[in-house]
Parts: structure tokens; sequence; C-alpha cells
């Protein structure tokens, strides 16, 4: 083996904007030999210090932990001092990759967004231990391993936006809170110590800002660096919500239930009587012209044709014996 | 090549609302000579509302699915992203937590069932890629579709996450027990040479659309959310993404979109009118799904593909 060094000749189609001298952002491209083991963070640095020092962008720590240099390269959302540029290369399959930041609607200067809505909704959610803590504790609080895993990957999250910029409900719906934020409230939710559960469910079982706004997309797993996996978070505070007894009756809520009901009467889910529930006989008028639509075309099955699984006494007796959560 | 047979798992929409779509998948297995075999015992997958609810029962309603499909011995095949998503989810957290295994098969003992781990699961769009053949189906193409701009729209839950998608959808079946050390190196091994979907840019569906010499449309949306599952609670929400995908389809000239999920194609096809509404501008695209773009392409007849069931009238046929 030889010690010279094996690179890439990548091109790097850059977003380049300034807020305060701009009219409209535009792109440019810079070429390099990039190594094996150069990471997204080297390339921006690259570009500062070879080609022009006006370019910005947020780092800090260079080791995975601030969070501060997420961009997104050719729409994958990604953490710069941990995203190795060979595979994207690789993924992609591709040697011109674009480099653009998380936000564009939300940007600063070239990668560097303003992440105000992200911290403030963020705060909202009392991203902190809530408890009585004494100021000369006799004893340490003893919190056992199975309660300490409660709190599953929540703890790992390091606030870099990635989910929050991929979500698309946070692009259409100006309130909702958005998986980080979602994923920090469970991580206080399931830390025993903490005395602020029903306050935190309080704030995400709103509609408009809360859970039941999720469209269930797994963007925001899909884009973790650090697997915090938000959308699993955002389930387990829909559990919450019923464990806790604080569900309110509304078309959210009743559309979760609704599945149990239908499948403990046919095994299969009937569409048309869990539109009627969750929506209540009045609410459900507004669909009216699709269900014409659907009708003439013979999408619409009549409650007298609903049809049922096989063996659907099985189905009976485990919902029967499976099912622990009221309502 | 033996002859290629699953277990079906048609989940609720394709018997209910989307009829077309098991008619016409029916019709391109026994076109294609893939059999099928209906599971008809099988109950909802929960559709991730039930999960929000009760997550115990929706893995307890899953496992039996999966179970039916093992007292075959066959690998289950689905058509709707959203039942692979629920069923490969509970699938990985029976294979790898024998403790919860347990307390589901405890449940399935009271009636006369057992959770093994031993079927695959995946959607029939990668057993028609990775186990029939791109090259076999472009063989058995009698009308090309070379004619039209087809718009690919892959649906979430078939490519994210994507460690489950690789894991389950990208792979032939996995011989023996999924789960394990030796059934992950097997995983490794076998994603490197298939149909790895990368999320951010998947490409499997296109694939087919060139396979049946139809031009594949190149647009962003086609690997974004339409929205469905926050149709009744969060309308404007869901309106506002099914509108953002279909218009970027019709703005990147698609004379037609295709989908392999129906739960996308109940918004993208019935949802037209009011999405127009939202968006405030006119949508009229006729929506496929998958098989029926198959099914068109291999000379099946319109009527045994359903297509009288489609809401935005595909008036080219």
């Amino acid at each position: 083996m030889s010690n010279e060094r094996i690179t890439k000749k990548l091109t790097f189609k850059t977003f380049r904007f300034n807020a305060e001298t701009d009219f409209l952002p535009y792109f440019k491209t810079y070429e390099m030999e990039v190594g094996k083991d150069e990471l997204v963070l080297d390339i921006l640095n690259r570009i500062k210090w070879e080609f022009d020092g006006s370019f910005s962008y947020r780092r800090s720590c260079r080791h995975g932990i601030c969070g501060s240099c997420s961009i997104k390269v050719n729409g994958k959302p990604v953490l710069s001092c941990k995203q190795n540029v060979w595979d994207l290369v690789d993924i992609f399959n591709t040697d011109t990759l674009l480099l653009e930041p998380q936000s564009k609607k939300r940007v600063v200067k070239d990668m560097i967004i303003d992440k105000n809505d992200f911290w403030s909704k963020h705060s909202k959610l009392k991203p902190y231990l809530v408890a009585e803590i004494e100021e000369h504790p006799k004893e340490e609080i003893r919190i056992l391993p199975h309660e300490a895993e409660q709190l599953l990957e929540a703890d790992y999250c390091i606030q870099c936006g990635n989910c929050y910029y991929a979500c698309p409900v946070v692009e259409v719906n100006e309130e909702y809170f958005g998986p980080a934020q979602f994923a920090k409230a469970y991580r206080f939710n399931a830390d025993i110590r903490d005395n602020a559960k029903k306050e935190r469910l309080e704030e995400v079982r709103k509609m408009g800002p809360g859970v039941w706004d999720c469209v269930k997309c797994f963007e925001c797993a899909e884009a973790c660096p650090k697997d915090v996996d938000p959308i699993g978070k955002i389930t387990k505070l829909h559990n919450q919500i019923f464990e806790e007894g604080m569900a309110q009756n509304n078309v959210a809520t009743r559309h979760a239930v609704g599945f149990k009901h239908s499948i403990a009467k046919h095994g299969l889910l009937d569409e048309g009587e869990l539109v009627r529930y969750s929506e209540g006989t009045l609410g459900v008028m507004k669909h009216l012209p699709e269900a014409i639509a659907m009708f003439k075309k013979g999408k619409i099955v009549m409650p007298w044709n609903m049809p049922k699984s096989k063996n659907l006494d099985e189905i009976k007796t485990l919902v029967k014996s499976s099912s622990k959560v009221k309502f | 090549m033996a002859k290629l047979k699953y277990a079906l798992y048609t989940g609720c929409t394709a018997r209910e609302s989307t009829p077309e779509l098991l008619m016409s998948t029916m019709a391109v297995a026994k076109k294609l000579d893939i059999e099928l075999v209906l599971l008809d015992e099988a109950s909802c997958c929960g559709a991730s509302h039930l999960q929000d609810f009760d997550d115990f029962l929706s893995l307890v309603l899953n496992a039996r699915n999966i179970c039916y499909a093992e007292k075959q011995g066959l690998d289950m095949v689905t058509i709707c992203n959203t039942c692979q998503l629920n069923t490969v989810l509970t699938k990985e957290r029976l294979d790898n937590d024998e403790n919860l295994k347990s307390q589901v098969n405890e449940k399935l003992a009271e009636v006369g069932l057992e959770y093994n781990g031993t079927s695959s699961v995946r959607h029939f769009l990668y057993a028609i890629v990775d186990d029939y053949g791109l090259d076999r189906l472009s063989e058995q193409v009698v009308k090309p579709l070379s004619d039209f701009n087809i718009a690919a729209f892959y649906g979430c839950h078939n490519i994210r996450p994507s460690y489950l998608h690789k894991k389950y959808n990208s792979i032939e079946s996995i011989v023996g027990e999924g789960g394990g050390e030796e059934g992950f190196a097997k995983v490794e091994m076998m994603s490197k040479y298939n149909s790895g979907e990368n999320p951010y840019n998947p490409s499997s569906l296109d694939r087919i659309i060139e396979a049946l010499r139809g031009k594949s449309v190149d647009y962003d949306s086609k690997n974004k959310c339409c929205g469905f599952h926050a149709d009744l609670q969060a309308p404007h929400t869901a309106n506002k993404l099914t509108g953002t995908a279909l218009l970027d389809a019709i703005d990147n000239n698609a004379d037609m979109m295709v989908t392999p999920c129906p739960l996308c194609h109940l918004n993208m096809d019935v949802k037209q009118d009011s999405v127009a509404k939202e968006m405030g501008r006119d949508i009229k695209l006729p929506i496929l799904h998958l098989p029926q773009l198959i099914g068109l392409a291999l000379g099946i007849e319109p009527k045994e593909l359903g297509l009288k069931h489609n809401v935005s009238e595909p008036t080219f046929v």
C-alpha cells in the first residue's frame, strides 16, 4: 500500500443568501477532492477557508453533542459533524451534492437559520425536571434500572432540529409543537422524579398544537441523527393521555378508540362507521360530498354488507382479554 | 424458477373503499402466475390509531394475522403501506423481545395460536421488483405506456423508517427465523444487492414505470406525506399536504399518478375537489393503484382492474 491519499472529485452546489443584503437566494458551486474520512462539516470548513470567507454556518463541538451544525444534503437532514461525505455519494449515487440550510424560509445567512420558533415551542412544554428537591438531601434519590429505562432514547436528543424542520406538519401548521418538543415532553413525563406530567399532557392533548395533529409520516424518525425516534415518543404521549384519564371526548380520541369498537365487531375496520363515530352524527355531514362521490363509484360498503374476518370469535376473545386501556 | 406463492394480507381498505385495489392485485398476480392465498382470517392492523389507544391489543392482533401466514408456511405480502408498517413494527418488536413475545403468545394461546416469527412480511411492490424481477415484468408488456408521464407517489410507510424498510421490504424473504445476529448479518449482506430504497430518493416505482415503458416524472413530492392519518382531526393539514403533492406532480407535467398505498390513493383520488378549494387551484389528475397501472400495460381489461371505481376518472383508457 502506498501512502497516497485516495480522494474523489466532488461538486458541492451550495445555497447562499444574506437576508440583510440579498433579494433572492442563489447557489454557488465548489469543486474539491474529498477523502474517505471527510465529514460534511469538513466541507463547510473548506468552503469557508479555501473558497469564500464570507460563507456562514453554525458549528461548535464537532462531537455530535451540541446540535449546531445540522443542514440538509440532497434533501436529507444531516448533522454535519457526524455525516461522512463518501457515504452520501453512495446513498445518492452521485458526485454532485446539494448543500442547503435546514429550512430555507428561515435563513438568516447561508446555512444559518432562525431557530426562534423551535426554541419557543420547546420551552412551552417544560423541558426540565419539575420536582421538590431538598437543598441539603440526606440521601440520593434512587432510580432503579427499569425506571431509568423508561426514558427510552428520549434522553439522547441534542435539539439539532433535524426532525423539526423535516416535519411536514410544522410547515403547514404554525401552532404545532413539533417532534423534538414532544420527545422532550415524553423524556420528562417518563422520569419518576418529575411532577409535571399532567401539565405537559394538558398542552400536548390540545387539538392544533398537540400530538393529535401528527400525520405519522416518520420523517422525524428518519431525520434524527441520535435515533431518538420522536414518533415513537409521540405514540407514548398518546398512550399517556389515555392512561392518565386525560383523553377529552373529541374527534381525535374517538378516531383512535373507534378502531377497537370496529375490530371487536367485524375484525376489519368499518370505515363508514369509524368516520361517523369519530365526527359525530352532525360532524359527519361535512363529508357528504365525498361520500356521495364514493357511493357513485361503488366505494361505500353498506352496513348490511360489511365484510367480517373469518374466525371472528378469536378476535372477539382477544379484544376482551388483551385490552386494558379505558376511555 | 419456482412459482411464487404468498399469503395476501389485504387490509380493510381493499375490502371496502378501494375494491379496485384487490381486483387489480388478483388480476395482475394471475397474469404473472403469482399465487396469492387470501388471509380471510386477518383483522385490521390498527392503522397506527389503535396503537395510540391500546398498544398491547394492537400487538396481539397483528401477531395473530402473521400467525395465519406462518400456519401455511408462506411469506406474507401486503398491499397497503400502513398495513405493511404496522405488521413489521409488530414483528420487529416480538422478534427482538422474548418477554414481550411470550406475553403476546400467552394471549394467542387462548385461541390456539402461536407466533413464531417464521414468515417474512413485505409489500407486493417489492415482491414484484425483487422476487419476480423487472426484466421479466418488462417482457410481459403488451400495451407500452409510452405516451404517458407518470408520477410515482411512494407513501410514507413503505419507505420510512428506512431501517425497517431495509430489513423487511428490500430483501428476499429471510430464511428461517428473523432477528438475532445471524438474521441481521443476512440482512446486511442481502440488502447490498437488493433494492434498498433511499427514503430521500426512492426509485422502485420509477423503475416499474420505466419497465412498463412509461416516462416517470421527476418531482420533489414523490416521497412526501399525503396527510391521510390526520384527515379527520386536522383536515387543513391533510388537504395542504395532499394538494402540495398533487400540484407538484401536475406542475411537472404528470398525466397521471400511481401509488402502492390505498390510503394515499383515497386522499389523492377522492378528495381532489376539497383539496382544490384548500389550494385555490383546479386539480384534475387520474390516480391509479400500482397493480392497475401494471395491469393496463399487461393488457388486462379495464373492467378486471376495477377502473370504474376510481373517482378521478382515467379517461385515457
